[in-house]
């Protein structure tokens, strides 16, 4: 590519869209993709150091920072945040929106309206929820899952943030539906369904669950305002209604939105591991497959989360056996990961040691995920600070991670910079070191019988909270370091090639920043999509 | 087998593979890592896939996973049988205690008082919003619903004070709502069953 092409940041599409509105009424994907950027940044950020808050308050027994009216706001702030504007979207509407239409050799999404429409709704659920915060009589006390009985009669405002939780499910939903659609009708001419990069592929999974999941929640959502100004009984037990009905809606979505949540993540790490070990990921088919039984098989275990919660024995042995039967291709997943890198050609890069700290905590993560899904075992640390750690490990350790890598992965794409090495590597090192100490002793104050979502607690838990809270200042301050040298880069300038690292996805064929249209010639599929003869001949050559 | 031992071992069982899984794959992805470094290995060879690996390493770990499943679901069918000669105890749940009703109507609060030497039935219903039971030290935790009986049940084999709590969050003092079970000689519990308040 030795033409100049002005890239998508000084052309403004639609044409003749200026200043502000050129962002504002956009329906180019790639903008929208770093709008959704800047909104989690903010989300991110903020419900960070809302953990850091409670993990403080932990830090010793008693009031130490907050009352238990702020801290149990605070918790549900910071699960709410986290799963509705961090977790679900992060992946799939900046990365996806960027990216997935370039992997397939499209020029844009199939719905560019609805894309931007996706954003707006996004932005209006998180403004919602900011209002809920101070309308009313304050932020809901009930945590993400808003149980009932709890949550029908709180005097907080639980309308008005179930109502934001429905806006954002609606915008994930139709972000969904566009990736569904596209991948379907926008392929490059050539590209069949086995020529797809797995990064997209994991998304096209996602999106299946993200449309089919998504209403169950939403309807959920509708009844629990329907019963808090209707008094219809549904849920309420005075009044005929049933509890556990509640809880087998809210898990029937929000088993499957793990999913939702891990599966993109799991699709960078495809992408990455590769490109740096130079060689063919290992058993594309496998992954592909795999991918598609996580999200068949993951929206059929939901009432794992209900083992203690009176429903009958032979549920419990059903869910129980078909938690174990998700556990395979994961397993999968990270035995063709590991066997990427056997005889490959390894250089290690920030996004690179990204993926290998991913494996290892979402490793660690799906193992403790057994113990939970074994009936017995499961009763003594369910609800407690052991399954606390065992979901931010998959939560934090493996999405937020696997965020971390695609930032560092496509930044030199997104930007056309490059970012500070070194910089970057210690602040994946104090994230990774923090983490375990935030981590690891929470299952043990799990296994201990510490419950969780407890503001306060028996002495013989206090060890144990002082050093996660110790850990907890160590992996934000890693994590905020990464984001510094992120950011730095815009100063710094150094400039991105339009292959940095030698990748063989279409993405890597186009300029960085990429052009308006994504391709200045009629992009060239490869049989394989991870085939690095060309690459391996191209460094030949430069040496 | 004793329930306690039963979810310990289940719980061990699968903490044990899975420590020793994660330390494998750890150990190869280091060894890789360093071993076919760039600057060490720069031809990299072009491996696709192996279907007898593959076929290998979905097959095995199936295997593992069913044994889990079993040993899990075995254990808690610990927690679900309970012995013939229970003692039965109503329990309540409410913002924020636990009320306990004994055989002869006597009631206390945040203390739950049984025989040594005796297997115990708890009937526990909520009075208000959800809790959860939950005795750490004989892994029992069952909800309380409101309308609906659940049970737990556990022998009592060991004399001492044993720490009960809320695991269902249930309102601002969720963390305050404690209770103590205290096994005592039968002897004792007898005469103490007999005391008013």
């Amino acid at each position: 590519m030795t033409t100049e092409h002005q890239s998508f940041y000084e052309t403004p599409a639609p044409a003749g869209l200026t200043g502000i509105k050129a962002w504002l009424l956009t329906h180019d994907h790639k903008r929208l993709g770093l709008m959704y950027l800047w909104a989690v940044f903010f989300w991110l950020i903020l419900a960070l150091f809302l953990g850091l808050a409670l993990r403080t308050e932990l830090m010793s027994i008693g009031e130490t920072i907050m009352s238990a009216e702020v801290y149990n706001a605070t918790f549900t702030l910071h699960g709410v945040i986290m799963i509705f504007l961090f977790v679900i979207p992060a992946i799939p509407a900046i990365f996806g929106n960027f990216f997935l239409p370039i992997q397939i050799g499209a020029d844009d999404v199939f719905f560019p309206r609805l894309n931007l429409f996706s954003w707006y709704l996004f932005m209006i659920g998180g403004f919602f929820a900011v209002i809920a915060l101070f309308a009313g009589d304050g932020f809901p006390d009930t945590g993400w899952t808003f149980y009932v009985p709890f949550s029908v009669s709180t005097e907080s405002n639980v309308s008005l943030t179930v109502t934001a939780a429905f806006i954002l499910g609606m915008s994930s939903m139709l972000t969904g539906l566009n990736f569904v659609t596209t991948v379907h009708r926008m392929r490059v001419k050539g590209m069949g369904w086995m020529q797809i990069p797995l990064f997209t592929w994991s998304l096209y999974a996602t999106a299946w669950v993200q449309i089919l999941a998504t209403p169950v929640v939403s309807i959920t959502f509708v009844l629990i305002i329907l019963e808090r100004f209707l008094n219809i009984g549904l849920f309420d037990p005075d009044k005929g209604g049933d509890p556990l009905l509640y809880q087998h809606l809210f898990w029937m979505y929000s088993h499957p939105a793990v999913y939702i949540m891990i599966l993109p993540g799991m699709g960078v790490i495809s992408e990455i591991i590769p490109v740096f070990s130079r060689k063919a990921i290992f058993g594309y088919k496998g992954i592909v497959v795999s991918s598609m039984a996580i999200a068949i098989a993951g929206s059929l275990v939901w009432a794992h989360h209900m083992y203690t919660s009176g429903m009958s024995d032979v549920s419990v042995f059903v869910f129980s056996l078909l938690t174990f039967l998700v556990a395979i291709p994961t397993a999968v997943k990270v035995f063709s990961w590991i066997s990427t890198m056997y005889k490959g050609s390894i250089l290690m890069t920030p996004p690179l040691l990204l993926s290998l700290v991913f494996i290892y905590l979402f490793t660690v993560g799906g193992l403790t995920g057994l113990v939970l899904g074994a009936a017995g075992p499961d009763i003594h640390v369910h609800d407690t600070q052991f399954v606390v750690s065992h979901f931010h490990f998959t939560m934090f350790g493996g999405t937020g991670f696997a965020f971390f890598a695609a930032l560092h992965f496509w930044w030199p794409k997104m930007f056309g910079i490059m970012y500070n090495f070194k910089r970057a590597y210690i602040g994946i090192i104090l994230a990774t070191i923090g983490f375990i100490f935030h981590y690891i002793p929470m299952f043990i104050l799990g296994m201990q019988g510490m419950p969780r979502r407890y503001y306060d607690y028996l002495p013989q838990f206090e060890t144990g909270n002082f050093l996660a809270g110790f850990g907890g200042y160590l992996v934000v301050a890693g994590v905020m370091m990464m984001f510094i040298n992120l950011f730095l880069s815009f100063r710094e300038k150094v400039e991105a090639a339009a292959d940095p690292w030698g990748g063989t996805t279409l993405e890597w064929s186009i300029p960085s920043p990429p052009p308006v249209h994504n391709f200045i010639d009629e992009p060239v599929v490869k049989d394989y999509p991870y085939d690095f003869s060309e690459v391996i001949m191209r460094s030949k050559k430069e040496k | 087998m004793d329930p306690v031992k039963g979810i310990d071992l289940a719980f061990w069982y699968i903490l044990g593979i899975s420590v020793i899984l994660l330390f494998g794959i750890t150990i190869v992805m280091i060894v890789f890592a360093i071993k076919y470094r760039r600057s060490k290995h720069p031809d990299p060879v072009d491996i696709r896939d192996n279907l007898n690996l593959e076929v290998v390493w979905t097959v095995i770990p199936t295997i593992i996973a069913l044994t889990m499943f079993w040993v899990g679901w075995k254990s808690y069918i610990g927690l679900r049988d309970i012995p013939e000669d229970a003692i039965e105890i109503e329990v309540g749940g409410q913002m924020y205690s636990w009320i306990f009703i004994y055989p002869n109507d006597k009631e206390t609060e945040n203390e739950l008082v049984v025989p040594f030497g005796k297997a115990i039935k708890l009937n526990i219903e909520s009075w208000d919003v959800l809790h959860s039971f939950y005795i750490p030290s004989y892994r029992v935790k069952v909800d309380a619903v409101r309308g609906m009986k659940t049970y737990a049940w556990f022998n009592a084999d060991r004399i001492g004070e044993f720490d009960i709590l809320c695991t269902e969050y249930c309102g601002v003092d969720h963390a305050y709502m404690l209770a103590k079970l205290r096994i005592i000689p039968e002897t004792e519990y007898l005469e103490w069953l007999e005391q008013e308040e």
